[in-house]
């Protein structure tokens, strides 16, 4: 069975502390991946990873990550909401690790809508 | 249309938690036990959220029941009782109001229909991440052997790489 190594736990040790820095300054933008079930069972794992992946290959420090709740639309699920300082939230939907790699660096890092796997504008309530 | 499946144990435990941090806890612990003289997994998942009343804990593993207004249950625990099932296991839930929830599933070790652990580390790191302010606790046990990860170890910097 898979074990944990010890290189996972410096991995979890180095994007935490990333992470923790993040959270005492102002991010530029938060990324919310939808962990429901049907976003689970749909990959939002590796929409995660590939999201962490990416912050990491770019040195990107204010940038927040979380998770909520399903958002209501299991069938178009991995789905994540970018939000970026003083903009509306976009929500993104049907993700692979590909399109959330293009998101993270022409949304969240450019600041320009990828309309073709946006699904609307707007956040609904996860809490 | 992509395919969707919990294809590995470390799917329904995050699914299990993500339940666990909807319902608000600060703590939450992860326990696996393998035993394999007993040919027995255990997966035991506690954590300090706000309960379930004992009408609750009765429906929660029906898939046709849920509480939308914390997010406590829903498919998640009726797919991780199938899970089980199919592999000679069962699950049990026990919850009280203001005190938390412990879900506790066994498998056959041996079944061949026990789904594969999976890929603890992705789950880990994403539960860690995204929700620094909560205290999570992995424990792993096999044949004797035991080791934990503790995320405020992780966090404060308290934890060293093991000279090997």
């Amino acid at each position: 069975m898979a074990k944990l190594t010890v290189e996972d736990l410096q991995k979890i040790k180095e994007r935490a502390r990333r992470t923790t820095l993040l959270r005492e300054g102002a991010g530029r933008a938060k990324v919310t991946v939808h962990m429901g079930t049907c976003g689970i069972a749909a990959g939002a794992r590796n929409i995660m990873d590939a999201l962490l992946e990416a912050m990491e290959a770019q040195d990107v420090t204010d940038v927040i990550l979380t998770t909520s709740g399903g958002a209501g639309l299991c069938s178009r699920e991995p789905m994540a909401t970018v939000e970026r300082v003083g903009e509306a939230p976009v929500k993104y939907i049907e993700l692979t690790e590909n399109k959330i790699r293009k998101v993270f660096m022409e949304h969240v890092m450019g600041g320009r809508i990828v309309t073709e796997y946006a699904l609307a504008l707007g956040s609904e309530q996860t809490h | 249309m992509r395919g969707f499946a919990m294809e590995e144990l470390s799917l329904h435990i995050l699914d299990i938690v993500e339940n666990s941090l909807r319902a608000g806890a600060k703590t939450v612990e992860v326990q696996i036990n393998e035993d394999r003289k007993r040919d027995v997994l255990e997966i035991e998942i506690r954590d300090d959220g706000g309960g379930m009343d004992a009408s609750t804990v009765e429906k929660a593993t029906d898939p046709f029941f849920t509480t939308k207004s914390v997010r406590r249950v829903g498919l998640g625990l009726s797919l991780f009782e199938g899970a089980a099932r199919r592999a000679g296991g069962e699950l049990s839930l026990s919850s009280k109001p203001g005190e938390g929830t412990t879900v506790k599933a066994t498998f056959q070790h041996s079944h061949i229909d026990r789904q594969p652990l999976g890929d603890m580390a992705k789950t880990l790191t994403t539960l860690i991440i995204s929700n620094l302010a909560v205290h999570f606790r992995y424990i792993h046990r096999e044949n004797g052997c035991e080791y934990q990860i503790d995320s405020k170890q992780l966090m404060d910097g308290s934890w060293k790489e093991p000279a090997i």
